[in-house]
């Protein structure tokens, strides 16, 4: 292995301009999906801590007995999903709202009836976090006898996960583009070398030497290529993360944003590495014919 | 023409022929060298004797007949199996096929890395080959910057880096004066007595002259005739 790493280097070396060529191209592609992924990341915790906040508002039907409504506490307690159940009786609301509009509250008194109903305040257990399981258990409470309506964050909590899908798409195809950009880059170098190596290589073979000695040293060199562009790529997207957030705290801010975990960094990386290795792999296919 | 018996053959030839499409470049050779044979095969050029060299190592495979070498059926050689064969033999060609832009050292080291050799047995064994040829002072030069009898000189180390069993070298001496051509046939001559079987391609009947032994002739693809050409004295 330390051999073909050897002769591998060796080669790029030999052949610099043209790899750097190529690991800045790999680099620039990681940094866009990077750029993608970072974006993603941070998003999803975002949204994750705003649906931390959401719960969904059961308002029951007046006239209710005592025992029904107690019923109906237990009822939506059982349902899958739900972490927690509190009861707000009309007085609490009226008070809650009366807390809420201060100034105005005074117009509260010349209500002649408290018209606000009762309420089941129902929270979700934290592994159901998320738009179709709210939008799930919503109806199903909203089914239930004595409810007379739900409400929740729909329109804009919908509004938001929108945005994140449509990033996630475009952060998905625009990856899997720049992902093929840089192995067919890759590709191309290991063409050029191959092309340039074909004499040498005619040699190895008469020589007795085997398609593994052959070929290992273009694998490693795709795969080195792929892991140089990778790290230079995450390097550059770490930098300028960095970059942002000093400014942002410079101007007295507070950028509630994370960098991406290491196991998505060393994915990311690994990712490279196997486009190298592809990119590699469809160049000696086409290139070298066994004999 | 049947195979002559010749004890204990290392190579052997059944009816082997050989087409590129509708030409024909060897036609029903069949032939056997014995372990240890410093053989010949001379022709005029485009007799097929480079041809029958190719078939040996599987540079090319016949269009029909069988080769067997050292007990191996070359037809029925799976493709990964090639290196292995390939190794048998030490392969000399007329226009050297040296790596240029490898040192000499490196041109020879890679025969033995080829095969997963230990570094420290790479290097003993290509200084002591390079010895033998008398480029150890020249291991570091690039090839093209050596003289075609130096250059040919590598390529003998290199053939004979891996300890081969059968040595083929295809007009060893083609592109060289007489005084390099006679180191090389001295070299191929000091291997042949270390045990070796040396079989060489040429067309310079002076030359199997001089050093004599059994020749195969081709003429237009077809074996002409097998007999042995006495070395004349020194």
């Amino acid at each position: 292995m330390i051999r073909v790493i050897h002769r591998a280097l060796k080669d790029m070396w030999a052949n610099r301009f043209l790899n750097t060529v190529t690991v800045v191209t790999v680099a620039l592609s990681i940094l866009i999906v990077g750029a993608f992924a970072l974006f993603f990341v941070n998003a999803s915790a975002l949204l994750s801590l705003w649906t931390k906040e959401i719960r969904i508002m059961a308002y029951l039907e007046a006239e209710m007995t005592p025992e029904a409504v107690d019923r109906l506490g237990l009822q939506m307690a059982g349902m899958p999903g739900v972490g927690d159940v509190r009861f707000v009786s009309k007085e609490q609301a009226m008070e809650r709202l009366r807390q809420g509009m201060s100034e105005g509250s005074a117009l509260l008194d010349t209500l002649e009836e408290n018209p606000l109903p009762d309420t089941y305040e129902v929270h979700m257990a934290e592994a159901f976090r998320n738009r179709d399981r709210f939008e799930l258990l919503a109806r199903r409470i909203g089914g239930l006898e004595g409810v007379s309506e739900v409400e929740y964050g729909k329109e804009w909590l919908s509004r938001f996960v929108r945005i994140i899908d449509l990033f996630r798409l475009t952060g998905l195809a625009m990856g899997g583009l720049f992902f093929l950009a840089a192995a067919f880059i890759v590709a191309n170098t290991v063409r050029l070398v191959l092309y340039s190596r074909r004499d040498e290589i005619e040699i190895l073979r008469l020589m007795g030497g085997s398609e593994g000695f052959i070929r290992g040293p273009f694998y490693m060199q795709g795969i080195l290529q792929g892991a140089l562009g990778g790290a230079a790529g995450m390097g550059m997207l770490f930098a300028g993360f960095r970059f942002v957030a000093d400014k942002v705290a410079e101007g007295g801010g507070f950028l509630p944003a994370r960098f991406l975990p290491d196991e998505m960094v060393l994915g990311i990386l690994m990712g490279s590495m196997a486009v190298g290795w592809i990119g590699s792999y469809i160049s000696l296919r086409q290139v070298l014919k066994a004999s | 023409m049947a195979p002559a018996d010749s004890g204990d053959p290392i190579i052997r030839l059944f009816h082997v022929h050989k087409r590129y499409n509708a030409k024909k470049a060897l036609l029903d050779v069949s032939f056997e060298i014995s372990r240890n044979e410093f053989l010949f095969v001379s022709g005029p050029s485009g007799a097929g004797k480079t041809t029958l060299l190719k078939l040996l190592y599987l540079g090319e495979t016949a269009s029909e007949g069988q080769i067997i070498i050292d007990g191996l059926n070359l037809s029925r050689i799976p493709r990964r199996r090639v290196p292995f064969l390939r190794r048998k033999f030490g392969i000399i060609f007329q226009d050297y096929k040296l790596i240029p832009k490898k040192s000499v050292y490196d041109n020879v080291a890679i025969v033995l890395e080829a095969r997963g050799a230990p570094r420290k047995t790479i290097r003993k064994k290509v200084r002591s080959v390079l010895r033998t040829v008398g480029m150890e002072e020249k291991r570091r030069a690039l090839p093209p910057s050596l003289s075609g009898g130096e250059q040919q000189r590598v390529a003998v180390a290199r053939a004979i880096a891996g300890d081969p069993q059968i040595i083929l070298a295809d007009e060893p001496t083609g592109s060289l004066d007489a005084e390099s051509a006679s180191v090389i046939f001295d070299l191929l001559r000091e291997y042949h007595r270390r045990g070796a079987t040396v079989l060489v391609a040429t067309h310079d009947t002076a030359l199997i002259r001089r050093t004599g032994g059994r020749v195969i002739l081709l003429e237009d693809g077809g074996l002409d005739v097998a007999t042995t050409i006495p070395r004349l004295p020194a």
